[in-house]
């Protein structure tokens, strides 16, 4: 694994920078839409929750928006008809995407590369039509008018500001969780697994488990922020579980650097910016994201995150990176 | 004579209906097979193409009064002239990279072509009608069979037919062949294959436009009617393999007479049957019915 060349303290500063932002956000709202940032902190969190399988163990999943979408319509099922707490509901929503996750991870990792994308891509479109089918998701028209309760009894969710740092306080947590599992031995054998398969299986790791255990952790975490997603805008709508929704979070995390951890942050806010600013240009919004893909496959295969960390490493004045192990900086390299 | 308590008409007249999706599912999943035989791309855009072969069928028919028969030959070559020109400026930078990435600069294109149509003609559909001699309908005795989708299933077996012959029987076939197992050593003997892989790609989408010409009379000709029979036609990739062409055909065949069945017994299962049989095959057979292990 090849160690971002820049030094600590920059990080630590440009974090501080970042949070200190994020803390004014609510207090600017003609700036900038608090809820927008909201979603974008949601979405950096799927992203980021996606790159556990794509950049740390080499598995493409085209499924994610069953665990996006579907801990949405659960958390709003637990908020809206069960009447439970906002915590409770997160809770159960985040249940449902992990045991989603290990199905599909038991299920797709029987075959890989594209083979296993495509198998996602299915399941994802059988949780589609599932969801399309239940009563309670009121198909096209969505689940609308979730309620978004109290916090553990004390915080009134209702007032933006309150869940704006509660949003901020949980995705801080699930960014934390992210930065754990691949900062641990499990994510270590990840990667071991991603870089020469053969290789982890003979030294003797339990290869199949470790990854339906990634696709697991990994369905959680977004499940998470499809949870969060489905309490800001009070609405759980078909597209979070669409094919178009899976597809968003493999550009945001190929656009932010999917060789890094927290690369698809960027790529998240990128994309949700592109939504945002351009949706009063209707249809042009798809063909703009479609073509941000197609030059991101093309030609910036390294993302925003790893073209940073290439420029910095090719710089004179600093000592050259290290030799890489990773497939995919290789491949990217030699072009 | 009714089976499992279901008249054996309406029984016979799902299994009818669903040989015609089948059809299109074999159409589509040997198009796709043969492009990842040769190109090694998961051409997402299968689908996207599909669409692309209808609408232009429908236009030619609206603003240049060109009729279903010649647009069933003008449109396969059209788009595969687009999907040839794509090739060379897209397609060919990837080659060499992990597969994967072929999935998703075809899943970007998807993006571009299906918006670009959404926006050139809205999402809602356009109806598209059969030639007059089509009208009608036969009676083979246990169901009254619309005409037109009697020759849907004649022409899509013939095309897949023609397509098996071509890479079997036939020296450019031979040509295909021997640069999907050592492309380096083929091309030192002379054979462009760069050539071949720009050909076979727009073949590949040349037969997925042929689909959707096929297919504009049936359904509504819309921008969105492709992506979803993709996914449909991936699930039956996994399940037959991408291995064999017949094996393609086979299961394109067989999955839509399943979901024709699921039609009888449990209507709201058909548009799931696909993706839970998938489900099956890889618990039971994950390198799929026809497939070879993938290295």
């Amino acid at each position: 694994m090849t160690i971002p060349p820049i030094p600590r303290a920059v990080l630590i500063a440009l974090g501080a920078l970042a949070l200190a932002l994020l803390v004014a956000v609510p207090f600017f709202p003609t700036v900038i839409y608090p809820v927008f940032v909201m979603r974008i902190m949601c979405m950096a969190l799927f992203a980021c929750a996606f790159n556990i399988l794509l950049g740390q163990t080499g598995i493409l999943s085209f499924g994610h928006a069953a665990f996006f979408g579907g801990a949405a319509y659960i958390t709003g099922y637990g908020l809206l008809h069960l009447g439970w707490a906002p915590e409770f509901s997160i809770l159960l929503g985040v249940a449902f995407a992990t045991a989603l996750g290990a199905l599909f991870g038991a299920l797709a990792t029987r075959r890989s590369g594209i083979y296993l994308a495509m198998i996602t891509l299915a399941l994802a479109q059988l949780v589609y039509f599932v969801f399309l089918r239940l009563p309670f998701t009121h198909a096209e028209d969505g689940m609308q008018g979730v309620p978004r309760g109290t916090l553990f009894g004390l915080l009134d969710l209702r007032s933006d500001l309150n869940l704006y740092f509660v949003v901020m306080a949980i995705v801080a947590l699930g960014l934390a969780a992210v930065y754990r599992i691949v900062n641990s031995p499990f994510g270590e054998v990840l990667r071991a697994i991603r870089d020469h398969e053969p290789r982890a299986l003979s030294l003797g790791y339990p290869v199949a488990r470790y990854k339906i255990l990634a696709f697991a952790l990994s369905a959680g975490l977004s499940g998470l922020a499809g949870s969060l997603k489905v309490i800001i805008y009070q609405v759980a709508a078909l597209r979070d579980v669409h094919w178009s929704m899976s597809g968003d979070v493999i550009l945001m995390t190929l656009l932010g650097g999917m060789n890094s951890v927290f690369g698809p942050v960027i790529g998240a806010g990128i994309v949700s910016a592109l939504y945002y600013y351009f949706s009063a240009f209707g249809g042009w919004v798809t063909v703009m994201v479609g073509t941000v893909f197609i030059v991101c496959v093309l030609v910036f295969r390294r993302g925003v995150a790893g073209q940073i960390r290439h420029m910095l490493a090719a710089a004179p004045n600093r000592p050259a990176a290290s030799p890489s192990s990773s497939i995919k900086d290789n491949q990217n390299a030699s072009h | 004579m009714d089976i499992f308590g279901i008249p054996h008409q309406a029984f016979l007249g799902q299994i009818m209906l669903g040989v015609v999706n089948g059809a299109f599912y074999a159409v589509l999943s040997l198009g796709l097979a043969i492009i990842f035989g040769i190109v090694k791309i998961v051409n997402f855009a299968h689908g996207a193409f599909f669409m692309a072969g209808a609408f232009i069928a429908f236009l030619l028919g609206r603003h240049l009064g060109i009729g279903y028969w010649p647009s069933l030959i003008i449109v396969p070559l059209v788009v595969a002239g687009i999907g040839m020109v794509v090739e060379r400026l897209l397609l060919r930078r990837i080659y060499g990279l992990d597969p994967i990435y072929g999935l998703l600069l075809t899943f970007g294109m998807v993006l571009v072509i299906e918006g670009g149509f959404r926006i050139a003609f809205g999402s809602s559909g356009y109806p598209y009608a059969a030639p007059d001699q089509l009208r009608g309908a036969t009676n083979l005795g246990f169901m009254v069979m619309p005409n037109y989708r009697l020759v849907v299933i004649v022409s899509a077996l013939f095309v897949c037919a023609v397509t098996w012959f071509v890479i079997e029987r036939t020296s450019i076939g031979a040509k295909l062949r021997a640069a999907t197992e050592k492309a380096e050593l083929t091309q030192a003997f002379g054979v462009n294959v760069p050539l071949l892989l720009t050909l076979t790609y727009g073949a590949g989408v040349g037969l997925a436009a042929f689909a959707g010409v096929l297919a504009a009379p049936i359904q509504h000709v819309n921008p969105s009617m492709g992506s979803e029979l993709v996914i449909i036609v991936f699930a039956i990739v996994v399940i037959g393999g991408l291995g064999s062409i017949s094996g393609a055909v086979f299961t394109g065949l067989m999955l839509g007479v399943v979901e024709g069945l699921t039609k009888v017994f449990y209507a709201e299962g058909s548009t799931t049957i696909v993706f839970l049989v998938m489900a099956l095959v890889l618990l039971v057979r994950p390198a799929g019915l026809f497939g070879r292990e993938e290295s």
